[in-house]
């Protein structure tokens, strides 16, 4: 079973998280194509992805920055840098 | 015991104690520390197995777990690898791969076929005409496959074990034992693992009576046993290699998996065989195979002998021959002129004569070895012409080594070929793994220490966080101790390659003329290290013809990567114990003590009903009468139980669900229906108002966590000011449903239940009985109910106090399936039962939840404002005729219009008080809105009709669960 290197609280079994997958902003004023778009497909090409990780056992949310091809963490986002506005 | 030596040095016997067994039905007796191979050459019977394809006789080979054409069957297990297995008290076995008995196995015949079976016959013959391809297929499985399995088994099951370490070493011969000390003096936590029963490696079978190996075994062992940072792990094998060095070690209790800092693999080479005509034969063996029979088990493989030889290794074991008293006929050298060093010095002093420049072009003999012939050998072939014959019992093969690389190959290692040493080497080794000894090219004792000592440096300066460069070839030998062709052709064949698969030279030819001219191509085609032993002692010559055939270099033909695991690991150890944690109510005892039936729900035991198993069906309907019309008490405590506060806790509530949060009155609370971002239904529950800036929460059992996970996700994601509290497991519930609920809970409660001070919907706070708990008016199984949130401690004494009160109405404790009938009555939906993965609120008819014009947003909304016209199907009520008697249909039964799949029922119950079958359907629009009868299709294939019905089918107005009931009941 892999280990998943958080910045945060270091080395633990990758089985102790979920991958909650990219994180992405919902498009709200999209139009239905780019709507369904982003309900439906996801990104799987190896690149430097933002991604949520959910700890289980501490409840916590992580954002990582990871590079999906060599599968190596590279950065802990802080959740300012990704939060966004739903509207009231 | 014809074959048994007086005892040697390093023996693994234990002469005092002697197990009787039996093999093919005849009585045999051994040591304690025989394994079933040596057992049995002790007592001359050297005939151990059949090959897979020709039934060719086979004997032993290796005594290192690949001999497997020595596989044995016992009543409850196959596959028995008889050269490694050690020997029991009471053994019945016999051979696996036999149609008869092993002596007269019906299926010998096959061989003089061989002529019309090439390669990819199967594959080239039986397809065509495509009909009678099952029969075919029946016939080869019968003759295909090894052993049988007995199908009365039962479950057995082998607990697993973790452990850490810093430095895992795999392989405790010479140079793993140095890398372990040098590691351990260095301060590393260190696991020697070792797939023998005892340590020492080839050091105590290949150097067992070399004088200058022997106070360096003494060093080693006293060393590593004794070294308060060393775990020595015998008889456990390193299985595989998994990401962040994780590996399963398996051994005779289970399997440990270790996590280790890094891994340093010592595992050695595999011996590999020579290619001649009959190499098959009993009494062919490899050199080290006799090694290890003469130094661990003190057989004496045979009476005459012959070795063959293309290293000084193949010196040392005829050296080893002549001092357990075997006659050495002569040592055959496949090269001219070659320095062997000082073991063929002392060989040539014993007077043995040596035969350069020759090869073995056949084996010969009936059944077993009777004699060689012995011919000129130039380096690719023989010359026939001059050839000798030597008649001799044994034949040793010395001609050279594979890497044992298959865990650094997983890990990711680069191999390559050394032209030096006509070896595979490690190139590249991955972050975190080294190597060291045979399997890096250090051969000699001297040069196996030193690469020991270099592989535990690197592997410190590694875990100290040190980058490093290692020098992989610092203590290589400069010589090779392999033969970079030992494959010698014949007219007739027969002179196998693969004895797991009974593959010959020709066949791999023929598989690489055909245009198989890629390793894994060929693999597959011809199935060359596809047997039982994985390659272990193929592949290497079949990576050798290959690439001969095809003109490339061995780094060009490339190398399959096995896969884990190592050897076989039985399933059951795999498996491990059933690990799958239940948890259980505080009330849990009081179920039992009524006669509860459990029933798993998400993590949870839950009651399913009251009563005994025969009595299901009239349990579950006086559960519903009950709360109909006296008192139920159902435990609820199952229920995700969430606190939401904070400033922004009407936010997260409002954009997380479908309905409008941030309108609840304090002490009211709503209905709360989740849906993904494809508007599809993922959770139910209800949330209320505690205070202006505090919520609580609940959610259905088998989806808290997820709830739990998704409402705090949005607070990271919409930036919020919220604190969410997850109490599913320090709060139990239970819901007091029924119309005298009112009644039993008014003397024992100081809140004001009148209807106007707490309306259906509300929520009040204060002490029921002397605790404190939370009271919530709910209508799930429709009826006046109150549900009671209470701390967990304090569940067992309520429910007593209830059960005890609430004896003069009636009351009953109701399960699982009674709540699924009562709620059916009411037509409320079952999250993940009435729907599925696919199903949105406005299929669910739930269009009443989605407030798509008064609310701007929450997850799921954009999707549901596409979806509302899209509707194509929709959930409704049911119901049959009273008194319906024929066959019932049940759920997931389909909708059947036109011959079409138009829907299927999602609930169906026998409701106690309609005197009916009812039921929910999702069914296809526009049917689902115009039929007046559908039919489904039950179990025996026949069409009933159903009648579609408005919901719910009972107490339309809801007048029971929000009336004052004293007067309704």
């Amino acid at each position: 079973m892999k280990l998943f290197d958080c910045p945060v609280i270091g080395k633990r079994p990758i089985s102790e998280f979920d991958y909650c997958g990219e994180v992405r902003r919902p498009p709200l004023d999209a139009d239905e194509t780019a709507w369904a778009d982003f309900v439906f497909n996801r990104n799987g090409a190896p690149q430097v992805l933002r991604e949520w990780w959910y700890h289980r056992p501490t409840g916590r949310w992580y954002i990582m920055e990871r590079d999906t091809l060599k599968d190596e963490v590279q950065r802990f986002i802080d959740p300012q840098e990704v939060r966004y506005d739903i509207p009231a | 015991m014809t074959s048994r030596l007086d005892p040697q040095p390093l023996e693994w016997l234990d002469r005092n104690e002697t197990y009787r067994f039996t093999f093919e039905g005849q009585a045999y007796t051994g040591f304690r520390g025989d394994s079933v191979t040596s057992a049995l050459l002790a007592c001359g019977q050297t005939l151990l197995g059949r090959s897979f394809k020709y039934h060719r006789p086979r004997g032993a080979l290796t005594l290192a777990n690949h001999d497997v054409n020595a596989l044995m069957q016992s009543a409850d297990a196959t596959n028995i690898r008889a050269d490694v297995t050690p020997l029991q008290a009471g053994l019945d076995l016999r051979a696996c791969n036999v149609n008869g008995t092993l002596v007269n196995d019906r299926d010998r015949f096959i061989e003089r076929l061989s002529a019309f079976l090439p390669v990819g016959f199967y594959y080239k013959t039986f397809h065509k005409p495509k009909r009678f391809f099952p029969f075919w297929e029946r016939k080869i499985r019968e003759k295909a496959g090894l052993g049988s399995i007995d199908t009365r088994w039962t479950a057995r099951r082998q607990a697993k074990s973790y452990g850490f370490c810093d430095l895992l070493v795999i392989g405790a011969g010479a140079s793993g034992m140095q890398a372990a000390l040098t590691a351990a003096d260095a301060g590393l936590d260190v696991v020697l693992v070792d797939e023998n029963p005892r340590i020492g490696g080839s050091l105590d079978y290949q150097l067992a009576n070399d004088a200058d190996a022997a106070p360096v075994r003494e060093r080693l062992k006293t060393g590593v046993e004794g070294h308060a940072n060393i775990r020595v792990l015998p008889s456990h094998y390193a299985a595989g290699w998994y990401t962040d060095h994780y590996v399963p070690l398996s051994g005779p209790t289970g399997i440990i998996k270790m996590r280790a800092g890094a891994v340093i693999s010592a595992t050695g080479v595999m011996e590999q065989p020579s290619v001649f005509r009959f190499n098959d034969l009993p009494g062919v063996m490899m050199a080290s195979g006799a090694q290890r029979l003469i130094a661990r088990h003190a057989i004496r493989p045979g009476k005459r002998a012959v070795v063959l030889s293309a290293n000084g290794e193949g010196y040392r074991a005829a050296l080893d021959l002549l001092q357990a008293g075997i006659d050495v006929a002569a040592v055959v050298d496949l090269e001219q002129g070659a320095e062997r060093g000082h073991w063929a010095s002392q060989l040539a002093a014993a007077r043995i004569p040596v035969i350069e420049g020759h090869a073995i072009y056949e084996a010969q003999g009936k059944g077993r070895l009777e004699r060689v012939i012995v011919a000129p050998f130039d380096g690719h072939r023989c010359n026939p012409a001059t050839a000798r014959e030597i008649p001799c019992d044994l034949l040793l093969m010395s001609v050279g080594w594979a890497p044992a690389s298959q865990l650094l190959y997983q890990a990711g290692a680069r191999l390559a070929y050394d032209d030096t040493l006509q070896q595979l080497l490690p190139q590249q080794l991955p972050a975190g793994i080294f190597a060291c000894g045979r399997l890096n090219g250090a051969f000699s004792l001297e040069q196996r220490l030193a690469d020991g000592q270099r592989a535990a440096k690197d592997a410190c300066a590694h875990l100290r966080g040190e980058s490093l460069q290692p020098d992989l070839a610092a203590c290589r030998d400069t010589r090779a101790h392999s033969h970079p062709w030992p494959i010698i052709e014949h007219p007739r064949g027969k002179n196998f390659i693969d004895f797991d698969e009974d593959l010959q030279l020709k066949d791999l030819v023929n598989a690489a003329k055909e245009g198989f001219d890629n390793i894994e191509l060929i693999k597959r085609f011809s199935t060359i290290g596809m047997g039982p032993s994985q390659g272990k002692h193929s592949n290497m010559n079949g990576i050798r013809v290959l690439a001969s055939v095809i003109g490339r270099s061995i780094d060009e033909t490339g190398s399959t990567t096995a896969r884990p695991m190592f050897h076989p690991v039985p399933v059951s150890d795999l498996a491990g114990r059933r690990f799958r944690p239940e948890r259980l109510s505080a009330l849990h005892d009081r179920h039992l003590g009524l006669g509860a039936q459990m029933m798993e729900a998400g993590a949870w035991l839950r009651p399913e009903y009251y009563g005994m198993p025969d009595q299901r069906e009239p349990s579950i309907l006086r559960e519903v009468q009950a709360v109909r019309t006296a008192l139920g008490l159902i435990d609820v405590s199952t229920l995700g139980k969430i606190e939401v506060m904070g400033p922004d806790a009407a936010k997260l509530l409002d954009g997380s669900y479908t309905m409008r949060m941030s309108t609840i009155r304090t002490g009211m609370t709503r209905y709360a229906l989740m849906v993904d971002d494809s508007g599809v239904i993922v959770d139910d529950g209800i949330v209320g108002r505690v205070a202006e800036d505090r919520f609580y929460v609940t959610a259905t059992t088998s989806h808290s966590e997820a709830t739990y996970r998704t409402l705090s996700r949005h607070i990271v994601e919409w930036g919020l000011d919220v604190r969410l509290v997850n109490r599913t497991g320090v709060l139990a519930a239970m819901n007091l449903a029924g119309p005298h609920a009112r009644q039993l809970l008014a003397p024992l409660t100081d809140i004001d239940l009148a209807e106007d001070a707490f309306p259906y919907l509300g929520m009040r706070e204060g002490q029921l009985c002397g605790i404190p708990v939370r009271l919530i008016r709910v209508g799930f199984v429709g009826e006046l109910g109150y549900e009671i949130h209470l701390p967990v401690d304090a569940a067992a004494t309520l429910w007593d106090r209830l059960m005890s009160a609430g004896a003069e109405f009636g009351i009953r404790p109701f399960g699982v399936e009674a709540q699924r009938v009562l709620r059916l009555e009411k037509g409320h939906i079952i999250v993940g039962q009435d729907t599925d993965g696919l199903t949105n609120p406005f299929e669910a008819a739930m269009a009443w939840a989605v407030p798509l014009k008064s609310k701007p947003y929450f997850v799921g909304r954009p999707s549901l404002a596409l979806l509302k016209a899209r509707c194509s199907r929709k959930l409704i009520g049911f119901r049959l005729p009273k008194g319906y008697s024929g066959e019932r249909p049940k759920e997931c039964h389909l909708i059947i219009e036109n011959g079409e799949m138009a829907g299927r029922i999602t609930s169906i119950a026998y409701s106690p008080s309609l005197g009916q079958l009812i039921g929910l359907a999702m069914v296809d629009l526009p049917l689902a809105e115009a039929s007046l009868s559908l039919s489904v299709c039950v179990d025996s294939g026949d069409l009933i009709q159903i009648e579609p019905c408005a919901l719910p089918f009972y107490d339309a107005e809801g007048k029971r669960q929000t009336a004052d009931l004293t007067e309704v009941a």
